[in-house]
């Protein structure tokens, strides 16, 4: 039974991963599965979705720090709105420049812009504390829910050992209700979007953006819009990444974990379907968490078993580019109620 | 202060023209990809990785094989780095040509985007397997601190190793403008970047100058790696991701598809990098590049000598 709890706790934790992954999977299934805009510099909005909510939300530098500046202490909506909207800026900086151009330059622009963030987080300490990190970034609640599982613990002694071991991992239990009612919120959201006149747009720029042209529409302000609503769902998932590790650093969005991953989330569960970047989220990130209880039984050094993982995602990747280019769920091909299937 | 500063651009002047020549080597086989099988190839940077790492297997290849050693002139290397070089050119080219057969060649009829994502894959599988076999710690060509000398009248200070990364980038330059110039296979070249269709009509094979495309702009970028990897002293597996800001950024300052423009585009990425360092923290070097090409972007999207 102990080894029971052990594993669903474990499994909790495993689900507030992947539930953020899933989060910046539908972000990038709006840019890349609905309008074909090639973004890769996902880790640059993830982390600056976490650092500003770092900052608005986090404890003033303390007499350990090399930052100077934030730390207001503002509630964690406060800190979720502010990711949201700074990496919406960004975006909108981004796709001023890149979306009137050939979709190439929008790909190396985002990994420019990624690149340049990772720099900042590395170099400005008086804004982001360099190596040092972000430390201590409340997690919503935490206190007066750890305060009622302590208090309910002490108040019931006799307690079989299984349940208090299950009890104490509450504040999980409720971390991961907030990550599952803002996925299912934009899951719905996205779902209905696409559903929509708008959503049909955006569609028909990523197969042919001249034709929309010639029908009348704005095909730089659906893009920027699709665009700058991606990017905002991923610096929500920074944010929500944030406030549930406590700490983060620079190398909490190295380019592997911060956009190669949910790129091969995407493609392998489906891009252009919802339910598939969500999908895709939870199996590649169980396939990487479940290689790594592996990498105990084989005889190399953890460098080397890190990269063969990586190389075998890689792998993965090409394959179902190769094979299934559609995913594990294909995009519906007809999502309106008003045409026939 | 100032006058401090100004008196440190002659030498700053002469790094950039280092790095220039290494980022150019780059630039011209992206741009070159790019042109012709009309994708912005990210796996790049890691091709360069993968030549520098090459380098060091043809380095220790020729060395048990007994070729001697003695070092020319005062350079800090002897024959086999330059044999090295030149194998691991062939080397890279061959494995590009392997990876496009397997991979880039089956997606080619469908959507031009889908080559996007599978070259984001080659770069994290090549550096991986780099990583796999040499890990994380840097790998050395050879041992020694060579130091630099002063140059005579203009008073900056260059080591003769460095002159050699110059030299060599150079010599390969000329090599490819005389190729794309003379040779049928390099006219054929030319002609795809600027029109596929209209070079297939005309009767080139354009298969051919795909693997043509694919060899030359890889062992260019194998070389870049490698005499990045000299200038440095050391090499790591992220040596390529470090500089495809860079190269990018000189691809569309030149104008994509431009092996001229790649060029000039290198020269200036690479001067003002270097020369930016005496106003601002050598850390945002890459920074520079990324500034440039959103000017670029802003100012004129197809770059100095763009045409499509």
């Amino acid at each position: 039974m102990e080894s029971a709890v052990g594993v669903l706790n474990y499994m909790v934790f495993f689900a507030i991963t992947a539930g953020i992954y899933a989060i910046l999977c539908l972000g990038l299934n709006i840019q890349w599965g609905y309008t074909g805009l090639f973004n890769i510099g996902i880790a640059g909005f993830y982390a600056v979705g976490a650092y500003t909510s770092a900052l608005l939300s986090g404890p003033p530098p303390g007499p350990l720090d090399w930052r100077t500046f934030g730390g207001f202490q503002l509630p964690f909506p406060v800190g979720v709105l502010g990711a949201i909207f700074i990496s919406g800026i960004i975006a909108a900086f981004i796709g001023f420049l890149t979306l009137r151009l050939k979709e190439d330059y929008l790909a190396i622009a985002t990994i420019g812009i990624a690149e340049v963030i990772r720099l900042i987080l590395k170099n400005e300490s008086w804004l982001t504390n360099s190596v040092w990190g972000m430390k201590h970034i409340p997690s919503p609640l935490y206190q007066p829910i750890q305060r009622g599982i302590s208090g309910f613990i002490t108040a019931h002694p006799d307690l079989s050992f299984w349940i208090r071991g299950l009890i104490s991992n509450a504040y999980n239990w409720f971390y991961l209700a907030i990550i599952l009612a803002i996925l299912g919120t934009l899951y719905w959201v996205s779902e209905r979007s696409i559903r929509s006149p708008w959503g049909r747009v955006l569609r028909a720029i990523r197969e042919d953006e001249t034709v929309v042209a010639a029908a009348g529409k704005n095909v730089f302000q659906f893009k920027m819009q699709s665009f700058i609503l991606g990017a905002m769902i991923m610096g929500m998932a920074g944010s929500l990444y944030a406030h549930y590790a406590k700490f983060i650093d620079a190398n909490s969005f190295e380019p592997l974990y911060g956009t190669f991953l949910i790129w091969v989330m995407l493609i392998a569960g489906g891009s252009g379907n919802s339910k598939g970047a969500i999908l895709g989220a939870f199996v590649i990130w169980g396939i990487w968490a479940g290689t790594d209880f592996m990498s105990g039984y084989l005889a190399l050094s953890a460098t080397r078993v890190a990269s063969l993982r990586v190389i075998a995602i890689a792998v993965l990747l090409e394959l179902v580019l190769l094979l299934r280019p559609q995913g594990l769920l294909g995009e519906e091909k007809v999502v309106s109620k008003m045409m026939g299937k | 202060m100032k006058i401090e500063v100004l008196s440190r651009i002659p030498q700053l002047v002469i790094y950039g023209i280092i790095s220039g020549s290494i980022i150019t080597l780059g630039a011209i086989g992206l741009s070159l990809t790019y042109g012709i099988l009309n994708f912005a190839n990210f796996a790049h940077g890691d091709i360069m990785a993968l030549g520098a790492f090459l380098g060091l297997i043809s380095l220790a290849l020729l060395r048990s094989l007994g070729i001697p050693q003695t070092p020319f002139g005062p350079l800090s290397f002897g024959p086999p780095m330059i044999l090295a070089i030149l194998m691991a050119m062939i080397f890279t080219g061959g494995v590009a040509i392997f990876i496009d057969r397997i991979l880039y060649r089956q997606m080619r009829r469908t959507a031009r985007i889908t080559l996007l994502i599978a070259s984001v894959g080659v770069a994290f599988g090549l550096r991986n397997i780099i990583q796999f076999i040499w890990g994380p710690l840097p790998q050395y060509y050879f041992k020694g601190i060579q130091l630099a000398r002063k140059v005579p009248l203009i008073g900056v200070k260059i080591k003769p190793d460095q002159i050699f990364i110059i030299g060599f980038a150079a010599l390969l330059v000329a090599i490819l403008h005389l190729f794309l110039q003379k040779t049928k296979t390099g006219k054929a070249m030319r002609a795809a970047s600027d029109n596929m269709e209209l070079a297939r009509v005309s009767g080139i094979n354009t298969e051919k100058v795909i693997l043509w495309t694919w060899a030359i702009g890889t062992a260019l970028a194998a070389g870049a790696g490698i005499l990045a990897g000299i200038e440095n002293k050391f090499i790591t597996p992220s040596l390529g991701w470090e500089m495809l800001l860079p190269i990018f950024a000189a691809v569309i300052l030149g104008g994509i598809g431009s092996p001229y423009g790649a060029m000039v585009g290198g020269m200036i990425i690479g001067l003002s990098e270097e020369i930016s360092t005496a106003f601002i923290s050598t850390a945002y070097k890459p920074g520079v590049a990324f500034v440039i090409m959103i000017a670029v972007l802003l100012i004129k999207p197809r770059g100095l000598f763009g045409v499509k």
